[in-house]
């Protein structure tokens, strides 16, 4: 059984998609300047990961998420504001890789929904509680 | 209150949510198209991957030249699985050039040596800097970029054989 086992875990072992290299010096080391870090920090937990879509790229193990933490801390580094490093960002993968959307044609159902939400649930609640009384 | 105006709140409550259930567990698409078809690749300088070819620049796509930038690694499975198709192209006379993301050219030449190098450059992108300014987000992907320099097409994924005739007919059609 046991040996069964260790065959199927063999088996399981998932294939290595993973490149060669090391991570990016700056992948996963704090910028000296706290300020700069913190700068940073906020940004990348704003940006989605191109790989692991449902997280950021400070959540995410990918390489190419570590890749972008890398690029964001060089540029910030280099005193680009990080709004510059997310409108470069945009320009190429579009508004999905921002998890802070903008307010647009395409967008503003989502950011007037709960407003309208708000209201329905008021006209409810006036119109119960007024025939209760 | 009475009947269908009781529930109401509750089934468009459960409507909603079913809705949003659904787009959230099955997105329209995961695969993240460029948005920089149509516009001039981004100013770069990448040093040789491997010394038997030149490392590649934005300024080598602009000098008339229509090529196929094919962004790969020596590491990636579907890279390997579009070797044969990238040599048809290169056969068909088109100028392929390369991008090799996070790899080291040991691998790399043990790579090219074992599926054919159909590459007249190859840069190495060691950090994914340059994938990301093409707004390329996996290996392999490939760009049909024109004379100028600009790009007119992104293939994400593997070149199949039946995508072929289309990159080559889309590179010979470039100015």
């Amino acid at each position: 059984m046991k040996r069964l086992l260790l065959a199927l875990a063999l088996l399981a072992t998932p294939v290595l998609a993973d490149s060669d290299l090391p991570p990016a010096p700056l992948a996963d080391m704090q910028l000296p300047d706290p300020r700069q870090e913190a700068e940073a920090k906020a940004l990348m937990a704003t940006i989605r990961c191109l790989v692991c879509q449902g997280q950021s790229i400070a959540d995410s193990d990918a390489e190419l998420a570590g890749d972008m933490r890398a690029m964001v801390r060089e540029r910030i580094a280099a005193g680009e504001k990080p709004e510059a490093i997310r409108a470069w960002l945009v320009q190429r993968y579009g508004s999905w890789v921002s998890y802070n959307p903008p307010f647009n044609r395409v967008t503003w159902l989502l950011w007037m929904a709960p407003v309208g939400f708000v209201l329905i649930g008021v006209l409810i609640a006036r119109s119960s509680f007024r025939r209760r009384a | 209150m009475t009947g269908a105006k009781k529930w109401a709140p509750l089934v468009l409550f459960i409507l909603l949510g079913s809705a949003l259930t659904y787009g959230l567990a099955k997105p329209e698409s995961s695969t993240i198209k460029s948005k920089m078809i149509g516009v001039s690749v981004p100013s770069f300088t990448l040093p040789a991957a491997i010394p038997e070819r030149p490392g590649l620049s934005s300024a080598d796509l602009a000098t008339g030249q229509p090529h196929l930038v094919n962004v790969f690694g020596s590491w990636c499975i579907p890279c390997m699985a579009e070797a044969p198709q990238l040599k048809q192209i290169a056969d068909a006379g088109v100028p392929i050039v390369g991008i090799a993301v996070r790899d080291k050219p040991e691998n790399l030449q043990r790579f090219l040596a074992r599926y054919g190098n159909p590459f007249r450059a190859i840069g190495a992108d060691d950090a994914s800097q340059v994938m990301m300014a093409l707004g390329s987000s996996g290996v392999p992907e490939s760009f049909v970029v024109d004379g100028q320099g600009r790009i007119l097409h992104q293939q994400i994924g593997p070149i199949n054989p039946e995508d072929v005739a289309g990159i080559v007919a889309a590179v010979k059609g470039a100015r």
